[in-house]
């Protein structure tokens, strides 16, 4: 298998995507995000977004939303991930681990019930 | 921060904290010239002279601008410790460059790190960014020099409204950037 592929192969996971996106319903866009400030990136963020991207793509999770905001004030519990499902108030994780992000995307994102044990109080 | 990937990851973050279109990022291990050089160069809202003098200094740092904390005071000094340094251009309105350089073969230089990582993290959290990646690899003898050039306008611009975080993307992403890089590195072992 070529290691490059091309935007052939784009143009293909762009039909099959919005084929998908027909069949789905709209249960309400879930948005992930990942607090990337050097005090998030020194704790281990960037492998804790990688363990949520790596989440989707190895259990095909469609409609997730995945960002990223800077420091938050709260250094001392990053890498800090937040969730919010449509309209439901935002939930702030402290210390996630990219095992306790896989957690998260498993029984939050996905099931929709808050992992509340690494819930940090707003 | 272990990883001179980590470091770019942070820096690049401060650019999408300038309002940047465009991000360039280009890293270079030259063997041959025994150098490793970074930069990142933004079109976001850039510094006056009065910011430019603060970001080099990790104490006159305040809420405001706390994007510019400790991540280039570490950056720097660990660059100054591998007979390298870092500079800073950045005009007001137009965007600013940050360059990095490091003895290649220096005992205290920090590992490279997880390059695709870094990237595949930035281009997916923001897909309104145009993110330009640039990967050399220099061998021993100046000979073979491979390059990997990645560009997410192309990508995003045949997605549509397709996001960058559905499986079969997220997939193409990793793969394009981890082997495009992969392949690059391996002319440094020849």
């Amino acid at each position: 298998m070529p290691a490059i592929k091309s935007l052939e192969d784009l143009k293909r996971i762009r039909e099959e995507a919005l084929e998908k996106r027909k069949v789905k319903t709209e249960s309400g866009v879930a948005q992930v995000t990942v607090a990337m400030g050097t005090c998030g990136i020194a704790a281990g963020a960037r492998d804790t977004m990688k363990a949520i991207l790596s989440y989707i793509e190895t259990n095909n999770v469609s409609g997730v939303i995945v960002t990223q905001t800077g420091c938050i004030g709260m250094c001392e519990r990053e890498p800090i991930v937040q969730v919010t499902i449509g309209e439901q108030p935002k939930v702030t994780y402290g210390k996630v681990t990219p095992d306790i992000a896989e957690r998260i995307m498993k029984e939050h994102v996905q099931a929709g019930k808050t992992v509340s044990e690494f819930v940090v109080p707003a | 921060m272990r990883e001179i990937a980590l470091h770019l990851l942070d820096i690049a973050e401060n650019s999408v904290a300038a309002n940047a279109h465009m991000i360039v990022m280009m890293v270079c291990e030259d063997l041959h010239r025994d150098r490793l050089t970074a930069s990142v160069t933004d079109d976001g809202k850039g510094m006056d002279a009065d910011m430019m003098s603060k970001v080099s200094d990790p104490f006159i740092t305040s809420r405001t601008t706390r994007k510019v904390g400790l991540g280039i005071p570490l950056l720097k000094a660990a660059a100054e410790a591998c007979t390298g340094g870092l500079t800073i251009r950045s005009q007001v309105g137009k965007g600013t460059r940050l360059e990095v350089d490091f003895q290649h073969s220096h005992i205290d230089r920090m590992p490279l790190g997880d390059l695709a990582g870094t990237l595949l993290t930035l281009v997916v959290a923001y897909p309104q960014i145009r993110f330009v990646f640039e990967y050399t690899a220099v061998a021993d003898k100046g000979v073979p020099r491979e390059q990997f050039i990645f560009d997410t306008q192309p990508i995003v611009a045949e997605l549509g409204d397709i996001p960058l975080t559905e499986p079969e993307v997220l997939a193409f992403l990793r793969e394009t950037i981890d082997g495009g890089i992969t392949q690059a590195q391996a002319a440094l072992n020849q």
